[in-house]
């Protein structure tokens, strides 16, 4: 559950973020604290996918700023300057912040266990067999302990997706971002996953979850943030949110989706 | 589905469809080929124990030989330029994109023989390779360019350069194949650029680098016999070299043609290799291989 009484996990300061003259975030800011489970609502084109590639910068942001364990993400602040920052220091920021795609992304060339190894073992120097031994216990958390040597193209859709949260979990991240984990599955492979990513919250996974899945927000959310037009339409529990909605778009989508 | 399968009881019984065409079709591909092996078989103009002579002659021999491996050695230096070339055009750094565009524009658009030539006779434009600090008298190296670069070499760097500027464009073109949601995944687990190349994105290029790259292969071993020109002793050079003493023109031609056509067809075994290689994990039917490429296997 939430820790309020550390720093916050993100902190998002009047984010803003443009493609061409289109802007898609106006100036959003939340913050997530640490073990909080976050999860952004709203209708397609509302920024929240973006927003959420923001904070590993995926996406280079126009305006505001984002704090990930109070690491200013993407630049250096020095006497109020930004400057950019290298590639690789970005990259030794996103080893702390795991992502899991809507389409899985998974290596097609790689089998399930070797997915799960390659960053530990290319990139965070761990030793071979103990990236081996943990993504062993990885695999058998999200329930493909027998799965280990099968390439993605022999797996179902559910199954790519736990291995990829796996793949995510291995490099040890503090922070876990998921978009839209389940909009690619099977309607029958949506629960396997979300069944997962609960786990995952109960043991106190920092997570913040683009989502339609309103299910999963209301039982595994501290915090529901509505999304629209690129700008924050209202945030709370998930019993305020879903249940008691005070704005009309937050309605009219509720109202679409449920 | 032209694979026999067993009948089973209350399948459909059908006469099958005829055709008749690829019946006539057949018998007359049959009777040109024929007709044209026994013009060649008949003809008094060719000398056939000439051919017979110099078929397995150690001269020619060595010759195939030299003309495989600089093959060999042209298309590993090509493909290892053409991915740092390709790494280089999608760079988003603007000075890497200016020399590769650069340096493909220029060896693919002036002519492979000239070329060549140029690098045989780079002695006459630079009788000295001197290695220093330039506009200083500071000398570590010097060198006549004859004895630094032999034919052997002058051939070898002028297939290799060009080579690389096809190649080039392929194996961007496979860059460029791969999803890009895998690079994405790349970066998000806190993968470099370089590493990502190396590990994600090459490996899934290579299924669509591989068979172009089997083309520009069997090119290439023709392409040797250009280094005539400037007398690297490969398989048509040796071959002109006896024609021109006994004049048996036509008969060293097929001799050589008959080498050539046996070595590209030789070289299409590992291409059958390598597909399969790069090729696992992408049909779905591949049964796993435990303790081979699983566990044990894939990272080097």
């Amino acid at each position: 559950m939430a820790d309020m009484s550390k720093n916050p996990m993100v902190r998002a300061e009047g984010v803003r973020k443009r493609f061409g003259s289109n802007e898609v975030l106006k100036s959003i800011s939340l913050e997530v604290a640490q073990g909080e489970v976050l999860v952004l609502l709203g209708p397609s084109g509302s920024g929240k996918s973006t927003f959420l590639r923001c904070i590993n910068h995926l996406e280079t942001i126009n305006g505001g700023r984002i704090y990930v364990n109070e690491d200013l993400i993407g630049y250096r602040e020095v006497h109020g300057e930004l400057h950019e920052m290298h590639p690789k220091a970005i990259a030794a920021q996103r080893r702390n912040i795991g992502m899991v795609f809507q389409r899985f992304n998974l290596f097609p060339h790689l089998t399930a266990v070797e997915n799960i190894t390659e960053a530990p073992i290319g990139i965070a120097g761990v030793t071979k067999a103990e990236a081996q031994e943990r993504a062993q216990k990885l695999l058998q958390l999200v329930g493909l302990a027998d799965k280990a040597d099968h390439y993605p193209s022999q797996l179902s859709g559910g199954q790519q997706q736990r291995v990829a949260i796996a793949r995510a979990l291995a490099m040890e991240p503090s922070l876990m971002l998921f978009d839209e984990p389940t909009s690619a599955l099977d309607p029958e492979l949506v629960g396997d996953v979300l069944e997962v990513m609960k786990n995952l919250a109960k043991s106190g996974m920092t997570m913040i979850v683009v989502t339609h899945e309103i299910g999963f927000a209301r039982e595994v959310a501290d915090t529901v943030v509505f999304m629209d037009g690129g700008v924050v339409v209202e945030a709370g529990k998930p019993a305020d949110v879903l249940d008691n909605p005070q704005h009309e778009r937050t309605k009219a989508f509720l109202r679409s989706v449920l | 589905m032209s694979k026999q399968e067993a009948k089973h009881d209350g399948d459909i019984v059908a006469k099958p469809l005829r055709h008749p065409w690829r019946v006539v079709g057949a018998a007359v591909l049959l009777l040109v080929t024929g007709a044209f092996i026994w013009s060649l078989v008949a003809a008094p103009t060719i000398n056939h124990e000439v051919i017979f002579k110099y078929l397995f002659d150690p001269m020619i021999l060595q010759g195939a030989v030299l003309t495989v491996w600089i093959t060999i050695l042209a298309m590993v230096i090509a493909t290892l330029l053409a991915t740092l070339l390709a790494v280089m055009k999608l760079s988003e750094n603007p000075l890497l994109r200016f020399i590769a565009t650069a340096y493909i524009e220029f060896f693919r658009g002036t002519p492979l023989l000239l070329q060549i030539v140029f690098w045989g006779y780079l002695g006459i434009i630079y009788p000295h390779i001197v290695l220093g600090l330039p506009f200083t008298s500071v000398v570590w190296f010097d060198q006549p360019t004859a004895t630094v670069i032999s034919s052997f070499a002058a051939g070898l760097i002028a297939l290799s350069l060009n080579e690389a500027a096809y190649a080039a464009e392929i194996v961007r073109a496979g860059i460029l194949s791969v999803d890009k949601g895998q690079a994405e995944a790349a970066k998000s687990l806190g993968m470099g650029g370089w590493y990502t190349m190396r590990r994600i994105v090459l490996p899934q290029a290579m299924r669509v680098i591989i068979p172009p790259m089997g083309n520009e292969t069997i090119s290439m071993l023709k392409s040797t016999s250009l280094l005539q020109v400037i007398a690297v002793a490969e398989l048509y050079t040796v071959a002109n070299q006896i024609s021109s003493q006994n004049l048996a023109q036509i008969e060293l031609l097929v001799v050589a043609g008959f080498w050539y056509l046996v070595m590209n067809t030789i070289l299409g075994f590992p291409q059958r290799y390598l597909e399969r290689r790069f090729g696992r994990g992408f049909d779905g039917h591949s049964a796993p291989s435990i303790g081979k490429g699983g566990l044990n296997g894939g990272h080097v």
